[in-house]
């Protein structure tokens, strides 16, 4: 599967992605550590939110926990804060296990959903808070204190009162109180969910450029698989306590290996084939893919809107696949559009392009036959379930 | 008939249905009041008339004529000024006995489960639902100096003489602290669960222990709720008089017993009025005065949405 065209494709695309390498970021922050969580397991009453979930994070790494509301990832994050009490397992931050100390003595930064601002603080003593029970010196704690408003980009607004701030100002406090004290690991809750959605794109650049500024290792939870991918060096994502898989997030859109990820992250349609022999079938059609076909059994094709294309050509040609369909429903979204067909066996696909007049000129109309084709190297193959 | 007002689109610009508009706005708020006059008008025949016709009583003497001798008695008998003192003593001491208990109890209230919480809570409201009279002779049987506490005392030996608990001081401000604490805890809980878990969390989270974050993040959160109960506590305890009249024994004097020896037993109408007014306007400026040293605090720095 792996070292396919498809594969170096996307390793140029992210090296454009990431002009500074990591390394030379990790040099900046040599208090980064890694976190090894290892065998975690948790249950409420006699459910089990977590099952042995072992998970090991680079120093440095922006790492996202992505899933549905109820796969655990809250809880993963507040069993790493030291909030909730795992059943079993290990946390372990650059070696030193931590599963047992209380939170206050973790040393880890955490951004809370609400952002957790003291209502009865301006904004300089929220900042400062931690800094004073760490016992700084007035002097010192000034000076950091100013240096973390100016790095979120709040110069001058330290006696504002908490009630005072737009939500992306409480938002940017709330990071500056999590990093002022320099901790070896931040994590954060879906720190973006209250903000609307202009303010929350920007915001996902910042925090991502802080990250790269600061070199923190990051544990960042998330349900918003946009966001996830914008951010994250990888993601972990989770379906019901379990990590589904983990990877980059270039790789888990192109690879997915369950359903589960598949229909999480990007839209797909799903298409029953069936494997014989190392060769895929779709009725009586041989579908190609270019990598290494499963040799038997049942398997679902992942097929994603933008990997669909409008093709003449009833007969596949070379390394394209194509699958007559009947057109449902054609939907204009300005940039693009979106059309719904029905293959023959009755299963539903979307294709989705741009709309640039070549294409705008041929677009089909609603009960029209098309052929869909769709590229050797797109095909991806999960197991059903 | 509405419509014989509307205009059309070719009068002055700016001005299209200005009068329909501004007579359609005062039918509503006259609609509004119609509706509020019921209110209105029990507030002003049950609190208005009656607190006025006190104030019109106080400043007549026993002779019936127009004077301020009832106000003079204040400042010339020294018995008025000692029931004024005792009746600020009292107050005092059983709101702080109510704080020093209430704040422990709110406090685990609050941290308990919803379910536990609710269980115990029905214990403090409990009390609510039982007549004072029948609590405060409960008391008596429980604190006089045959009774239950200072029998079982003497049985295990921890004292050879009976303690002075009820007839005195310490019997009133046993018997109004139990009255009085409810007051103190529900306002006080209702405000503690208000208080963002996450907040706290944060706290510790950012490196201060337990006891630093109850201290420096929920302790502050918290004084509202505590000063409502304060405030509500107090004022009750200056016009209380079923409690003190039985635990103390006739050598306690509140104001409020004041009164009723003055009405009923002298039948100084004018004299018994003064007190009251004289009792509500002390009480006024005390809410005025928590209201200006608490207000902007409870009102205004922790108010965030």
């Amino acid at each position: 599967m792996e070292g396919s065209g498809a594969e170096a494709l996307l390793r140029s695309v992210c090296a454009m992605n990431d002009p500074e390498p990591r390394e030379m970021l990790l040099s900046i922050a040599p208090s980064a550590l890694p976190i090894g969580i290892s065998g975690i397991e948790k249950r409420f009453g006699g459910v089990s939110v977590l099952r042995d979930l072992s998970l090991d994070v680079a120093a440095g790494e922006f790492l996202t926990l992505l899933g549905p509301s109820g796969s655990g990832k809250t809880t993963l994050l507040m069993i790493l804060a030291g909030f909730v009490r795992a059943n079993f397992g290990s946390i372990k931050v650059g070696g030193e296990e931590i599963i047992t100390t209380p939170p206050h003595r973790r040393n880890i930064g955490m951004v809370f959903q609400n952002y957790a601002l003291f209502p009865h603080m301006n904004v300089f003593h929220n900042i400062a808070f931690p800094l004073k029970q760490r016992r700084v010196s007035a002097a010192d704690t000034a000076e950091r204190v100013e240096k973390a408003l100016d790095l979120v980009q709040l110069k001058g607004l330290g006696e504002r009162r908490v009630d005072q701030l737009s939500g992306g100002q409480r938002q940017r406090v709330a990071l500056a109180r999590a990093i002022v004290f320099e901790p070896r690991i931040v994590l954060m809750d879906e720190p973006l969910s209250a903000l609307d959605k202009g303010l929350r794109e920007h915001m996902q650049i910042e925090l991502r450029n802080l990250h790269r500024r600061l070199g923190m290792t990051t544990v960042y939870v998330t349900h918003d698989q946009r966001e996830a991918i914008t951010m994250s060096d990888r993601i972990a994502v989770m379906n019901a306590g379990r990590i589904e898989q983990i990877d980059r997030p270039e790789v888990l859109y192109a690879r997915p290996q369950t359903r589960f990820v598949a229909g999480f992250i990007g839209d797909s349609s799903f298409i029953p084939v069936e494997c014989r022999n190392g060769s895929v079938w779709y009725e009586d059609r041989k579908i190609r893919m270019a990598a290494m076909a499963p040799s038997s059994g049942s398997h679902l094709m992942v097929v994603r809107p933008e990997k669909l294309r409008l093709v003449t050509d009833a007969e596949p040609s070379g390394s394209v696949n194509v699958l007559p369909a009947t057109v449902g429903d054609v939907i204009y979204q300005g940039d693009s559009f979106v059309c719904y067909a029905v293959l023959r066996d009755g299963q539903q696909v979307t294709l989705r392009d741009y709309c640039r007049s070549d294409v705008l000129a041929k677009l089909p109309r609603p009960g029209e036959p098309v052929n869909l084709g769709i590229d050797a190297e797109d095909v991806v193959l999960v197991a059903a379930d | 008939m509405q419509s014989a007002r509307f205009e059309d689109l070719g009068g002055p610009h700016g001005t299209l249905n200005a009068d329909a508009l501004r007579a359609d706005a005062r039918r509503e708020s006259f609609g509004l009041l119609a509706l509020l006059s019921p209110g209105l008008l029990l507030v002003f025949t049950v609190i208005i008339v009656p607190i006025g016709w006190l104030f019109w009583l106080s400043l007549y003497d026993e002779t019936g004529a127009l004077s301020a001798a009832n106000y003079a008695r204040f400042f010339e008998q020294a018995s008025y000024i000692r029931t004024f003192i005792t009746t600020f003593k009292v107050a005092f001491f059983v709101t702080g006995a109510c704080v020093l208990l209430g704040y422990p109890l709110a406090y685990m209230l609050s941290q308990l489960p919803r379910r536990a919480a609710s269980i115990c809570l029905i214990f403090v409201i409990l009390p609510f639902w039982t007549s004072v009279l029948v609590r405060t002779y409960a008391w008596l049987v429980i604190l006089q100096r045959k009774g239950l506490a200072n029998s079982w005392l003497i049985d295990l030996g921890v004292i050879s003489q009976p303690l002075p608990l009820a007839n005195n001081f310490a019997g009133v401000i046993i018997g109004m602290t139990h009255i009085m604490l409810p007051f103190l805890v529900l306002p006080l809980y209702a405000s503690m669960k208000t208080i963002d878990t996450d907040c706290l969390r944060a706290g510790m989270n950012l490196g201060a222990s337990p006891a630093a974050t109850f201290r420096q993040i929920f302790f502050p959160l918290s004084l509202p709720g505590l000063a409502s109960g304060v405030v509500i506590v107090f004022v009750l305890c200056l016009g209380f008089f079923v409690t003190p009249a039985l635990m103390g024994g006739g050598k306690v004097i509140m104001w409020a017993m004041r009164m009723e020896q003055t009405t009923s037993l002298y039948s100084n109408w004018g004299a018994g009025a003064a007190l009251g007014v004289v009792l509500l306007a002390v009480t006024l400026a005390l809410l005025g005065l928590f209201q200006w040293l608490l207000g902007a605090r409870a009102t205004g720095v922790w108010s965030s949405r």
